[in-house]
């Protein structure tokens, strides 16, 4: 069979193809967000669709799994949290056709608000979890995903890291298996969970646990490998191949299926050596499985390893004193923060912000950089959906207090689709006076240009109804004072606001421009500065834009190739030292909305 | 054979992650097993970008160890700086002879050391200094400088130049094939 270098969201991808999954569902979310997108790659056998957060898209895969086909529902870890009810409740219903969760865990937190090890919620809901070590181990679990589930009937979770997710390495590829019959044949006993048919179900839940854990005894993916020393490593996911490399000569037992704990496998395991060294990313799972199993044997874990970050070789080796600590050569370097791109249509809003003195409170995405120095903007970022809630909740306690500010909620078009829409109905419902702002480019960005219910455009690449913001909070939730304005319109952005937070009702202000990115291709006409005229105030340098430095003398220069010719430094330098190069060139802010509503990217 | 590594760094949008890819791929091809690890996410927006590739007859960890890993190609003069820490002391760095101010430098936050030849001179076993965004400049499309980078990294390790030429074929599109080959020449034959 061919070898192929596939990620391990690539390689789930290929997984779940082969195991004739015909269903699947996500919402994007570093590290998750790449197995979707290569799932469309098999969309002559594979249904997929974004969901609007993880929990429709968790429900909507169970549904799947009701009429007997194979289902799999991917997320980022902190995106479990949103499906976790769903999750609960799966688990008590079990699997007609098999039911995948894949989460897709942060450690170190690349590109996240929290560390968290998703192998608790295995745990918390009794389902069994799996932990490839590798892109190959990553598909073939799939498949094992596949059998446990409808043999046991249960939804099984995958524990993917960023580093399984985002490294690549060689995979056998196989064939697709043929997919089950789908039909939908109610059950009414496991599917309707009152409480009289739960209590029932919760026994089954309690009774496969025990049958798991036999299984787990004899998985072939719980390996056990000798070693010419009588040390022992336990290991799960990646962390196992850094123990291989601190320890080339130890026994290991890598756990594919951490839970349920394989005891006997690991009785045996812990005879063979003298001391185990337990190697797992985040918290100590199995580590505290081990210690109930062997309670008199040495076992070192969580006391020397970290329970912060990544783990690494290094990590592992400097943990044990093996190795120096980091020397920290270029430790003084300046940082390169991500900043928003040149050309992003949130830039003039987060610059009119600062103007008013304002501190938003946000939410996650690409947006959240508007918190980041020079544009500093935005004193919350809590979880998806917190702007509009937060901000409701420091409003009414203020007023409780007889004490009034201005208040700000920013929020993007996939957030605000996400899970803002309820916070915003609570606003209505409790008359609150706050001012939301939601920054539609009509794309969720942050996570590369995933479609969303705004995009007019689903993930299988068809045309959809786009669901209109405005009118949603118009017409729908009845928000009366409810406007559109430019995103590169600077001042009619600033009165706007400055209008609407004086007003003592509620109101939402829809700042629109599609994401610059979705113009990559585009050659744009760049502004420049007229080194006479320009005096050095570094106004526009407030706009944090990346294509905008100093030269020598102190004076703005725009850096061309990165211009697109959005015109904000336009608008804001006092002394009109900046134009465009060519009036008459193509530059984004001459696109106008309605030429973008019909046409879309470029 | 001992495992080696190769760490290629910079700044978010300048081709890392295709010239890792393009590396890994070469590797393959040449019969190691690989492992190959990059960062998505914020990284993408600006910030700096890192992909390791490790290769060798068994392969575990994808990531290198600090202090032994074999090559630095560094698209960006200060990104090399901020990984060389990783080089082994017989390591060969080779860095893009480019400057892109991250934006706190830019906005007046902090200075963007004007030593990091000198200071990469002394923690590199070899340092190659090559302008390739110049070169690709020159060649019509500055985007290619990864490519150029690619062709150099190539000069310096043994591996058959057919392979290299054989999955750049495979790799880019038509219409940037000519441009890319070029690109990879220059890089090859680059004598600083």
């Amino acid at each position: 069979m061919a070898k192929e270098l596939l990620s391990g969201n690539e390689a789930i991808a290929r997984g779940a193809w082969e195991a004739g999954i015909t269903f699947a569902a996500a919402y994007p979310g570093t590290p998750s967000t790449e197995i979707l997108e290569n799932i469309i790659r098999y969309q002559e056998d594979i249904y997929s669709q974004w969901g609007s957060n993880e929990k429709t898209a968790m429900e909507e895969a169970l549904g799947a799994s009701f009429t007997g086909a194979r289902a799999i529902v991917t997320m980022k870890h902190v995106g479990l949290n949103v499906a976790a009810d769903p999750l609960f409740s799966a688990s008590y219903i079990g699997a007609t056709g098999a039911l995948v969760i894949v989460s897709a865990d942060d450690p170190g937190m690349h590109s996240s608000q929290n560390e968290q090890d998703n192998r608790h919620y295995a745990v918390a809901a009794k389902l069994p979890v799996l932990e490839p070590s590798d892109s190959q181990e990553a598909k073939d679990m799939v498949l094992e995903a596949v059998k446990i589930s409808e043999a046991f009937d249960t939804p099984v979770m995958i524990r993917m890291t960023t580093r399984t997710s985002h490294s690549r390495s060689a995979v056998e590829l196989g064939e697709r298996q043929a997919p089950p019959e789908i039909e939908y044949k109610s059950d009414f006993s496991k599917r309707n969970l009152l409480p009289g048919n739960a209590r029932r179900r919760h026994v089954a839940v309690e009774e496969r646990l025990k049958k798991l854990a036999v299984f787990s005894d004899s998985f072939p993916f719980n390996v056990l490998i000798q070693g010419r020393e009588r040390i022992g490593v336990l290991a799960s996911g990646v962390s196992y191949q850094y123990g291989r490399e601190v320890f080339p000569d130890a026994c290991f037992l890598k756990l594919g299926l951490p839970y349920p704990f394989p005891i006997e496998l690991f009785r045996r395991f812990a005879a063979m050596v003298d001391k185990i060294y337990v190697l797992e990313e985040n918290d100590p799972i199995i580590e505290n499985f081990a210690r109930l199993a062997a309670p008199d044997k040495e076992i070192i874990g969580k006391d020397v390893f970290p329970l912060l970050g990544e783990m690494s070789q290094d990590v592992v080796a400097a943990s044990l004193g093996l190795k120096p600590a980091d020397p920290g050569i270029g430790a003084g370097v300046p940082g390169r923060p991500p900043s928003l791109c040149a050309g992003c249509p949130h830039t003039a809003f987060f610059y009119n912000l600062g103007i008013l003195k304002v501190q938003s409170k946000g939410d996650i995405g690409c947006y959240t950089l508007g918190a980041l120095p020079p544009l500093s903007a935005m004193d919350t970022c809590v979880d998806m959906g917190a702007s509009i809630t937060v901000q409701l909740g420091i409003e009414k306690a203020l007023e409780k207090a007889g004490k009034t500010t201005k208040q700000v909620a920013v929020i993007g078009d996939s957030t605000f689709f996400h899970s803002g829409i309820t916070g915003l109905v609570d606003v209505i419902y409790n008359q609150g006076k706050s001012t939301v702002v939601i920054l539609d480019n009509s794309i969720t960005a942050m996570t590369g240009h995933q479609e969303n219910p705004g995009s007019g455009r689903t993930l299988m690449g068809q045309e959809a109804r786009r669901v209109d913001i405005l009118k949603l909070v118009r017409d729908g939730l009845g928000i009366e004072h409810a406007y559109e304005v430019d995103g590169y319109e600077v001042k009619a952005i600033r009165e706007l606001l400055k209008r609407e937070m004086a007003r003592p009702e509620p109101s939402v202000i829809v700042v629109r421009r599609p994401c610059i990115l979705l113009y990559r291709k585009a050659r744009w006409s760049p502004a420049v500065v007229d080194k006479e005229t320009c005096t050095s105030c570094k106004t526009c340098l407030r706009l944090g834009c990346p294509a905008i430095s100093t030269d020598a003398d102190g004076k703005s220069l725009i850096n061309a190739s990165l211009c697109s010719g959005c015109g904000v430094c336009i608008q804001v330098c006092p002394y009109k030292a900046i134009s465009f190069a060519d009036e008459k060139g193509l530059h984004i802010s001459s696109m106008t909305l309605e030429k973008y509503a019909k046409g879309g990217a470029q | 054979m001992k495992t080696q590594s190769i760490l290629i760094c910079g700044v978010g949008g300048q081709g890392i992650l295709t010239a890792s890819d393009l590396l890994s791929d070469v590797l393959l091809r040449a019969g190691f097993q690989v492992k190959k690890s990059e960062v998505h996410g914020m990284s993408q927006r600006g910030g700096d970008v890192v992909s390791t590739v490790r290769f060798g007859e068994q392969v575990f960890s994808p990531l290198p160890a600090v202090g032994e890993t074999d090559y630095i190609l560094a698209f960006e003069k200060l990104e090399a700086l901020r990984h060389v820490r990783y080089l082994s002391p017989r390591g060969i760095v080779m860095v893009n002879d480019f400057v892109w101010k991250p934006l706190p430098v830019a906005a007046g936050f902090a200075t963007y050391p004007g030593d990091v030849v000198e200071q990469l001179r002394k923690l590199a076993g070899e340092l190659v200094v090559i302008p390739a965004t110049g070169i690709a400049s020159e060649l019509g499309n500055e985007k290619a400088s990864n490519v150029v980078l690619i062709g150099l990294l190539a000069s310096r390790m043994k591996i058959d130049k057919a392979v290299w030429l054989e999955v750049l074929r495979k790799k880019v599109p038509p219409r940037l094939l000519e441009l890319n080959l070029k690109a990879f020449e220059s890089g090859y034959g680059f004598k600083a």
